[in-house]
């Protein structure tokens, strides 16, 4: 009931862009310049819809009610009349003509992306975002967060509406700077991605081989939320962005913490661990970015993924299976050399060696992974 | 000719072969369009059935019944099989059917090229369908098929691929056929500028699909070659360009909307004069309308890519394009109000249909003029509101056109009146379902839900379980369409020559009897 209320209301009230509230009914008009002209231009172009409906749908609502055989109305039998024509054609063109000269200024000042403060670079993997501050050498992937990575399995036991934000949460978000004007760079390392934030008022395809960018100056401290907006395989739904609008000083603190965990990734690089630090470590890896593919039991998909359980290369030779998991293999199996960090990949691989009855008992040390 | 004719029937007054045989060979057009009718028929029914597979994964957040990637091979088989399978096919036989009686024809212009347009299209089918037992199973990559993705996967693509090859051959010669049937075959005193709307909606549909099914077809060549010859056009780490591929198949994909939806706008054109009593207001303009419509949609494809990273230019350069489509469109909607203004009107099924036709597609058309506008459509792009917008213009928009044609000329194809209290029951059940269905989408894509994901955040999970429950009704109301037809060809009140009331002046089909003898039109009617 509170439902229908809200939608009553969404109906009357919602088109006006007033509330808040209306989000689930309307566009958001977001936390940036673009963003809220292109909300207006929504509007705009949604009222002169609307004003053109009713006087079409008006007339014919008349002449249905009106001009009934029923009433005994006899038929008129004009069927043309050329200066009736010319006018429905030119006021039309002419309101058209109304609508394209703010669309084409909001296009310019969308494109616009000279003068940036800083730059983001966004790749799209299958299935997850990795975030590339060209400024500061901050390198990290952003995935979809365990806790809904967990319910959204099929046959999960979790009730999805348990979960806070599912689906639209990520381990590592984006965290930027307010009031700056930041210019984004696409690209993607497989197939096509879309990435979008509905807040920040556009989004863009993340292509392989090519660079496009777009740019966004947040006015307002917050959370956004999106998501991959491009058909990019079968977790297609399950890459969400987070994005994290901080002030300045809050984001340069962010900046400092980020470079001191680049720096224990680091030292991890190093360090020998034991046995059930590799599985425990490793199992958290697994989830984070191969069950999507391999299935959290190791089984695989018939047909499509191949098993970890009992799988050759995991009961193999170590090198042929540290070779497929840095390299990939085939059309469907990432490259993992550039998401994972040493310790992550020697995690993983005796994790997938050790777990799902496969028992080869062997490990691997962070120090003997090279990446590129 | 006319002498030639005249030995050929004193030779062969038969009537169809018996049994299976009659539908093998036959190269009669009515036979040809009943084939093609009840094609599409079935696929209509095989791809709603997919969409209810879809739609029952969205009806509440979480997984509850497929994988995500059986999801994205309902998505593309769903869409696949609609458009070539069902719509297409559909309104290639309203064509056979209609366009030969409409213009004094005796036969399609080339029968036995006809027959083969038609049996290509099952085996298509079947190929397609095919997939699903794949290993790997059918593709996932959404009805455009877009590299690198498509190229991922099982041993589905050069089966997909094929199948597209033959439905395109099919429809290449449907067109061909129907082209050349409207310019050689009228009878004498039918000028162009009186040939029935709908022949006219066809005719440029057909030009349509001649210019544009060959780069389709060339466009998913390529693709097989990248995957098994080793090319590069798609392939970036090669040289290629993905985006090629997009530029490619929209250049085929946009005049392909229009192909499934200006047959309806001939079909509708038809009726609402017939149901209104009066004459068609504007049938010039219509005709340069859509005349304009089709040579606009050849240059407003990459109104689909307005996220690729394109230049600025070529950014404003298709919204202006695109929003230039409004206009014809625009004055088609305007005429036909016009014609229902001071008539008669009368609301028997097929009326029906053309008026919830005019009313919702007009809908999809206002959406359709919303995206045209690139900024905007940074936004809309890839949601539900594209869903929704599509669907609009898709099914209250061609299917109900499609219905419509089938209440209106069921009786003089049968020779029998069909139920007109379940003719009723399926349009109000369909035309309240299918807004149930379609409209909340709107709401969930400005609200920001993605489309051809298998699941959703947990705020758009109302409007998701209306729309399924929308979905399954519309699904289920489809049932009666079915068994109203069935009812129909076995029999009931006998239907006169000319079924509804001064139906006569809109059109030859209504001095024909109904049904109308196997072979028509072996003298040319005269056209005053």
């Amino acid at each position: 009931m509170k439902k229908i209320r809200r939608l009553l209301a969404g109906f009357g009230l919602g088109a006006w862009g007033a509330a808040h509230a209306d989000y689930a009914l309307n566009m958001t008009p977001g936390v940036t310049e673009v963003s809220r002209d292109i909300y207006d231009l929504h509007m705009l172009i949604l009222w002169i819809c609307v004003v053109i409906g009713v006087g079409v749908y008006g007339l014919m609502i008349y002449s249905i009610m009106h001009h009934r055989k029923s009433k005994g109305v006899v038929p008129a039998q004009f069927h043309e009349n050329t200066k009736l024509e010319i006018v429905w054609t030119v006021i039309p063109f002419l309101i058209l003509l109304g609508m394209a000269i703010p669309a084409t200024s909001v296009m310019v000042k969308a494109y616009d992306t000279s003068g940036a403060d800083m730059t983001v670079k966004v790749t799209g993997y299958q299935w997850k975002w990795r975030y590339e501050y060209l400024d500061e050498g901050i390198d990290f992937f952003s995935t979809l967060d365990a806790k809904s990575n967990e319910a959204r399995q099929l046959g999960a036991s979790i009730n999805p509406t348990s979960v806070p934000n599912y689906l639209l949460d990520v381990d590592n978000p984006l965290v930027v700077p307010v009031n700056k004007k930041i210019r984004f760079l696409f690209t993607g390392a497989d197939v096509i991605h879309s990435w979008w934030v509905p807040a920040l008022g556009w989004k863009k395809d993340t292509i392989p081989g090519f660079v496009t960018d777009a740019w966004a100056k947040i006015e307002k401290p917050g959370t956004y939320r999106g998501q991959c907006a491009e058909l990019c395989g079968r977790d297609h739904g399950f890459m969400p962005i987070v994005v994290i609008a901080k002030t300045n000083e809050e984001y340069k603190q962010w900046v400092a913490e980020q470079k001191a965990k680049a720096e224990v990734v680091k030292a991890e690089a190093t360090k020998t661990f034991s046995m059930d630090e590799l599985m425990a470590k490793g199992q958290e890896v697994y989830n984070a970015n191969c069950a999507g593919c391999h299935q959290p039991n190791g089984e695989g998909i018939p047909g499509t993924f191949p098993p970890i359980k009992g799988s050759p290369v995991a009961t193999g030779s170590m090198d042929e299976h540290l070779n497929v998991v840095l390299k990939g293999k085939g059309d469907m199996m990432p490259a993992f050399e550039d998401s994972l960090n040493p310790a992550d990949v020697a995690a993983v691989v005796t994790y997938q060696r050790n777990a799902f009855g496969n028992n080869k008992g062997d490990m691997v040390q962070p120090s003997e992974i090279k990446l590129q | 000719m006319s002498s030639a004719v005249a030995t050929h029937d004193e030779h062969h007054d038969h009537g169809p072969a018996k049994g299976i045989l009659r539908w093998v060979f036959t190269t009669n057009h009515k036979d040809i369009g009943t084939l093609y009718m009840t094609t599409a028929l079935i696929m209509f029914l095989v791809g709603g059935a997919m969409a209810l597979v879809i739609r029952a994964e969205l009806f509440a957040p979480g997984m509850q019944f497929v994988d995500p990637m059986f999801f994205n091979q309902m998505t593309t088989l769903h869409a696949l099989v609609m458009v070539f399978g069902a719509v297409m096919p559909a309104f290639a036989g309203l064509a056979n059917w209609m366009i030969p009686i409409m213009i004094g024809a005796p036969d399609m212009a080339l029968p036995r090229m006809n027959n083969w347009s038609f049996w290509l299209l099952p085996f298509a089918l079947i190929l397609l369908a095919s997939t699903l037992f794949m290993e790997g199973g059918a593709p996932a990559a959404g009805w455009t098929l877009y590299p690198p993705l498509v190229l991922q996967g099982g041993a589905h693509l050069p089966f997909a691929i094929f199948s597209v090859h033959l439905l395109g051959i099919s429809s290449i010669m449907a067109a061909i056929n129907i082209i050349v049937t409207a310019f050689n075959m009228r009878a004498p005193g039918m000028t162009l500028m009186k040939m029935p709307l709908f022949v006219w909606t066809w005719v440029i549909t057909a030009f349509l699909l001649i210019a544009v099914m060959p780069v389709f077809a060339g466009a998913v060549t390529m693709l097989l070659t990248d995957k098994f010859f080793g090319t590069s056009f798609f392939n970036a780490a090669g040289g290629g360009d993905p985006v090629l591929y997009q530029h490619l198949f929209w250049f085929f994909g946009h005049p392909e909307v229009y192909i499934m939806i200006l047959p309806s706008f001939g079909v509708i054109s038809m009726i609402i004069p017939t149901f209104s009593r009066k004459p068609l207001f504007g049938y010039s303009s219509m005709v340069y309308a859509t005349a304009s419509i089709g040579f606009l949609s050849f240059i407003v494809w990459a109104h689909h890519q307005y996220t690729v990273g394109m230049p600025l230019a070529g950014e404003l350069y298709f919204t202006y394009a695109t929003m230039l489509i409004a206009v014809p469109t625009g004055v088609k909607v305007f005429n036909w109000v016009s014609t229902m203004w001071k008539g008669a009107m009368t609301f028997e099924t097929p009326m029906l249909f053309a008026i919830a036709f005019v009313v919702l597609f007009t809908m999809g058309g206002f959406t359709g003029l919303m995206m045209a506008i690139s900024p905007a459509d940074l936004q809309y792009h890839d949601t539900y509101f594209i869903v929704a917008h599509f669907h609009y213009v898709l099914v209250p928009g061609a299917v109900f056109a499609l219905f419509a044609a089938t209440y209106y000329w069921l009786p003089k194809w049968t020779g029998y009146m069909y139920d007109e209290r379940l003719g009723k029951l399926h349009f109000w059940l369909s035309t309240i379902s299918v807004n149930l269905l379609f409209f909340p989408q709107h709401f969930l894509g400005l609200a920001g839900m993605p489309r051809r994901i298998p699941d959703y955040a947990t705020q758009f999970a109302e409007f998701n379980a209306w729309s399924s429950v929308g979905a399954f009704v519309f699904g289920f109301s489809q049932l009666i369409f079915v068994y109203v037809i069935i009812k129909a060809i076995r029999g009931g009140e006998k239907a006169t020559d000319e079924v509804w009331e001064g139906a006569h002046e809109h059109g030859l089909e209504w001095t024909l009897p109904s049904p109308p003898p196997y072979h028509t039109w072996t003298t040319a009617p005269e056209i005053k």
